[in-house]
Parts: structure tokens; C-alpha cells; sequence
């Protein structure tokens, strides 16, 4: 491996470490964001509708 | 926690180690990080916010979604794109994630004693049938069938008795587990060195080398003929040996390195990197559009869609790529990896990383397993674009939906499973379908937001209830840099992948076998029969979109239930 490749991958790894912490730390640390914030959540309406 | 977990599947551990193999090198990863930011992050939050929008009038499918944006009749047929992706993706992703779990049993029971490359591939090909078609249909723990009728009957009892919740509990459990899993298995993998002393080359150093080293050293012939191609050598022995080499070859062989511009020239390189975006983010897949329809008005799409993106781009390349691809190039080596693609890498060579460890079996088994948990949200996520559009379509309740679209991915998963030689079906699909069609709707829907929509009140919808402001710089990204990026690119790809232009030499070059499959004297029936699939899904739910009385409502800028 060289030194530019070192660099580059320590970077990458670095920069998406150092994003996906961040997310979840504003997330943790922002008032009512837990409830705001959604993924792919599977309990969608037209489950409850169709009960 | 449930946000990371929806966003990380098969394509972050899978897919992704296969293109970096692939196309290996620093140049790579540049253009993917490139994409993340100007493709993947815009194109993703202009769905979230298209699709919440669509949700307050009432749409919660794809075609509703445009028909409400775009408000003219033709519209509903192109958000059909959003709902053929899903449900054509769900009928392959599915014969994966029968792999997942019938490696991981396998590896729990003993089953699996793979010592070697040789061992690896062979079993592969016999449980996936990529032997010939027809031959994963058997009952045996060794072949996909038995495990796919498993997988295929969970999904759906599952999203039919709408116990869909339970599994993503699990997933809050199972995806931080199958992270501190990647952990350890980076740590073996880190501390392989090289697994067969007589090939000292062949070591982790050299594979992280192959996959980040920004420039490539090739040993190429002098005068090169259509056939030869360049053998790549990593790390500073190899190198040497191969100058020893080339000095004696008496002229025939020769070094060249390549630089991370020229590699950046090959458009083939730019698609790869977009598509795997494309992929993994689940960014124009009509996915995203579906499930931000239902969230509330003032819930946070911005911090939403960038949570999502980085849980994704942290598991595939701070875990995924350094796993996979290192441990191929230690077993492999350099020359075995180079030219690999597809999801097919992992299970090659996972057996072998995992024969290297302690309780392997056990950690083996419980790796695949987490992926089986992975890519079994990820097909749960792709079975409700289809459910709300057969639901609003067809004006029914979900039980009927999901029944109707049971049938429908029936047949052709088990289309998929037949033709199974040479993967030649899945292949096909995930070409037209998982490229081609993502390329299309991705497209789209950049320029409905940029331009149909404008970036002002694109901005306003997207920041309503955000926790964070979207850069500036985000403007003129999705209005000029991010379409004109995906139209260059797409029309390189056609030139190249359709019309066989050889871009890099300007010369013209060989058709894509994607087209030669459909046309001519060297046409695959599977592949004939898998475009035609598709053809006819998109005739049959044209026939529906078209006479609905929602999507008309939407064309009108009417809301669903006024």
C-alpha cells in the first residue's frame, strides 16, 4: 500500500466515521428530534386500517 | 437506531465489495464519493421531501406522488418506474437473501468446511444453480430452493398479518449486533497478513492496497493484441518482481502506471460508482418517496435522509469494503480479484475468512444471519411501494393488495429461480431494472424538484420541521450540477453499454452483452423472457394506473380524500 493510499483510505474512513457520529449526535442532542426523524419504518398506516 | 438500521442491506456488505474489486483502485472510491455528494444526498432528500408532500394530499404511492407534483395526465405513467424497481428488485433480492440464510444454517449446523478458493466458488455455483437452469430446484439444505420458499412465505406472512413491526424490532437489536460482527470480522481480516506463505504477495497489506492506492501499476504486453489485458500488481515486492519480469522478457512486457486522472476518464467508472450510490442509498428506487408519504408535516426530512446516508456510506466503506476486498486479494491475490463483480464476492470469500478464525462456524453463522436480517427489511421496504399501489389504484384494502402482489412477485421470483445458468436472469433484471430504470426515475425526479417544483419551494418543503439547514451549495447542485452530471453520464452509458463506443479510445467497440442477450444469434432466451417480464408488468400496471380514480384526482391537484 502507499502513502497516498494510506491517506486516501484513512481520510474516507475518517470522513464517514466522523458524519454518521455526527447525525447521531445531533439527533441525541436536538429537542423532540427522536420523534421527528424516520427511516423505513414498517408500521404503515394501511396496517392499522385494514384490522 | 431504527433509522440506521432500515438503511444499511446487502448492497453496503455485498455489492459494493464486488464493484470495488471490480474497478479497484483510489480513483474508484473518488468517484463514489463524488456521487455521494452530488448525486446520492441531493437526489435523496428531494425524495423524502417530494414524498411527505405527496402524503399530506393523501398519495402515498409513486404515481399519486408525481401526478400530485406534476399535475398532468402522463405523469401517473412515469411514477409506474417507481413501483416496477421495487417489485422487480423484491423478485431477485430475495433469491440473495435466501443465500444469506441458508449459508448462515449451513455454517451453524457444520456443513460448510470450504478450506479453499476452488471449494468456495464451486459451492456457490451449485447452491445458486448458477450451473445451469433449473438446477437450484431441489430439496436440499445445499441448493437456494428450499431456503427461498422459507424466505419468500416469511416475507409475506409477515407483511400480510402486518407483523412487519416485529421485524424491525429485531432490527434494533440485529443491526448494531451485525456492526460489532463487522468489527470483529475487520479485525480478523486485518490480522490474516498472507494466508499462504508460499505467495507472500497475496497479503491484507496488498488488498488494502488494491483498493485505495490512487495510482495502478500494470504489467501490460508491448505490443498488446484484443485479448491481452493488463495484469495489475500491488505493493512494493510484487513490483519488483514484476521489473525482474519485464526485464526479461526481451522487450515483450513492459510497466505502466496508471494515474488517477486517466482512470477518472473511463465513464464505466463514474457508472459503476453512481449506481452503487444509486443502490445503496435506495435512491431512485421509489422506495424513499413511499415511506416519507407517510410522515407528518413538520417531521424532519433533512436530518432524516442525511442519517440515513451516513449509517449507509459508514457500514459500506469503513466496514464493508475493507472487509471483503482485502481478504479476497489474501486468498485470491491480485490477479483473482481483479475483474470480479457482483454479490456473488462475499460468498466466495467470507467462507474462507471465517475458516481462519475461531468458532468460525458459529461467527460465520451469525454473520450471515445479520445480513439475512438486513436484506430481509430491505425487501419488506421494497414490498410497499407495490402494496400502496395496487391500494390506491384498484381502491382496495391492504390484505387484497398484498395478496394480488404475492401472485405477482410469485411467478416472477420463481422465474428468476428457474433460469437460474449463469445467473442469467437475475443478471438481466438487475441491469435493466436495478441500473437502467434507477438511472431513468433518479433523473427525473432531480428535475422535477430543480425545475417542475423550483429550488425555492423545493428548499421551503424540504426545511419544513428540519433540525438543520441544507447547505447553499446544494442550490445550484440539484438545480444544474446534478442533472447535467446524471444526463452526461447517461448518455456515456447508452453510447457505451448499447451502442458499444469504446469511450476511453474513441474507436468503436464491442455491443454490451446486455443487448447481444436480447437480439441477434448470440440472444439468451432468459434474458429475452426477463426484459419481457418486465414489459408486461409495466403494460399491467399502465392498465391500472390508468384507470384509477385517485391518480385522476392527483392530476388535478385534488387531495385523495376531499
Amino acid at each position: 500500500m502507499t502513502t497516498a493510499g494510506l491517506i486516501v483510505m484513512l481520510l474516507s474512513v475518517a470522513v464517514v466515521t466522523f458524519l454518521f457520529g455526527w447525525c447521531i449526535w445531533k439527533v441525541l442532542t436536538t429537542p423532540n428530534e427522536t420523534e421527528k426523524i424516520h427511516g423505513v419504518e414498517f408500521e404503515t398506516p394501511d396496517i392499522d386500517a385494514d384490522k | 437506531m431504527a433509522v440506521a438500521g432500515s438503511a444499511v442491506g446487502l448492497g453496503n456488505f455485498l455489492r459494493f465489495p464486488g464493484l470495488a474489486a471490480q474497478y479497484g483502485g483510489g480513483a474508484f472510491m473518488l468517484a463514489y464519493a463524488i456521487s455521494f455528494l452530488i448525486i446520492g444526498l441531493p437526489i435523496g432528500w428531494a425524495e423524502w421531501a417530494m414524498g411527505r408532500y405527496a402524503g399530506q394530499m393523501g398519495y402515498n404511492s409513486a404515481p399519486g406522488a408525481f401526478a400530485a407534483i406534476m399535475r398532468n395526465r402522463w405523469a401517473k405513467y412515469i411514477g409506474i418506474i417507481g413501483v416496477i424497481i421495487p417489485v422487480v428488485i423484491y423478485m431477485y433480492y430475495v433469491m440473495i437473501e435466501s443465500w444469506c440464510i441458508g449459508y448462515a444454517v449451513n455454517f451453524w449446523s457444520g456443513n460448510l468446511h470450504l478450506k479453499d478458493a476452488g471449494e468456495t466458488v464451486g459451492y456457490f455455483a451449485k447452491f445458486t444453480g448458477a450451473t445451469g437452469d433449473a438446477t437450484a430446484m431441489s430439496f436440499s439444505r445445499d441448493v437456494a430452493l428450499p431456503w427461498l420458499l422459507g424466505v419468500f412465505a416469511f416475507n409475506f406472512y409477515l407483511i400480510y398479518r402486518g407483523l412487519s413491526g416485529g421485524i424491525e424490532k429485531m432490527c434494533k437489536i440485529g443491526m448494531p449486533l451485525l456492526i460489532v460482527l463487522a468489527l470483529v470480522l475487520l479485525g480478523r481480516v486485518l490480522t490474516l497478513g498472507a494466508p499462504d506463505a508460499a505467495r507472500p504477495h497475496d497479503n491484507v497489506v496488498n488488498g488494502l492496497g488494491y483498493l485505495w492506492n490512487p495510482t495502478k501499476v500494470q504489467v501490460v504486453k508491448a505490443q498488446p493484441g484484443p485479448e491481452d489485458k493488463p495484469r495489475e500488481v500491488v505493493g512494493a515486492a510484487a513490483i519488483e518482481a514484476a521489473k525482474g519480469e519485464v526485464a526479461a522478457s526481451g522487450g515483450t512486457l513492459a510497466i505502466r502506471e496508471v494515474g488517477v486522472i486517466e482512470q477518472l476518464a473511463n465513464p464505466s467508472l463514474w457508472l459503476a460508482a453512481a449506481g452503487q450510490i444509486f443502490f445503496s442509498l435506495s435512491v431512485g428506487f421509489g422506495v424513499i418517496i413511499v415511506y416519507a408519504s407517510y410522515m407528518k408535516k413538520n417531521d424532519d426530512v433533512v436530518l432524516s435522509g442525511l442519517t440515513a446516508s451516513s449509517a449507509n456510506e459508514f457500514c459500506e466503506v469503513a466496514l464493508g469494503g475493507l472487509i471483503t476486498v482485502p481478504a479476497a486479494v489474501a486468498f485470491l491475490g491480485v490477479a483473482g480479484v481483479a475483474g470480479q463483480a457482483g454479490v456473488g464476492l462475499g460468498f466466495k470469500i467470507l467462507p474462507l475468512v471465517f475458516s481462519k478464525m475461531p468458532a468460525g462456524a458459529f461467527f460465520g453463522g451469525a454473520f450471515f444471519f445479520m445480513l439475512f436480517l438486513a436484506a430481509v427489511t430491505s425487501s419488506i421496504s421494497m414490498l410497499q411501494p407495490g402494496i400502496a399501489f395496487v391500494e390506491e389504484a384498484l381502491n382496495v384494502g391492504r390484505r387484497a393488495s398484498v395478496t394480488i402482489l404475492g401472485l405477482l412477485t410469485t411467478f416472477g421470483t420463481g422465474f428468476v429461480l428457474y433460469f437460474t445458468g449463469d445467473l442469467k436472469a437475475l443478471d438481466t433484471l438487475d441491469f435493466w431494472v436495478g441500473t437502467f430504470l434507477i438511472f431513468v426515475l433518479a433523473t427525473i425526479q432531480i428535475i422535477v424538484f430543480g425545475w417542475k417544483w423550483g429550488i425555492d419551494k423545493g428548499f421551503a418543503e424540504l426545511h419544513q420541521g428540519a433540525a438543520i439547514g441544507v447547505p447553499w451549495i446544494f442550490r445550484p447542485i440539484i438545480k444544474w450540477i446534478c442533472p447535467a452530471f446524471l444526463l452526461f453520464i447517461f448518455t456515456m452509458w447508452l453510447l457505451k453499454e448499447i451502442f458499444g463506443f469504446d469511450l476511453t479510445t474513441g474507436a468503436a467497440g464491442a455491443v454490451s452483452y446486455y443487448v447481444t442477450d436480447l437480439f441477434g444469434d448470440k440472444a439468451s432466451k432468459a434474458a429475452q423472457l426477463s426484459v419481457a417480464l418486465v414489459v408486461a408488468i409495466f403494460v399491467f400496471f399502465g392498465l391500472m394506473t390508468g384507470r384509477s380514480q385517485a391518480y385522476a384526482r392527483a392530476e388535478k391537484g385534488l387531495n385523495k380524500h376531499d
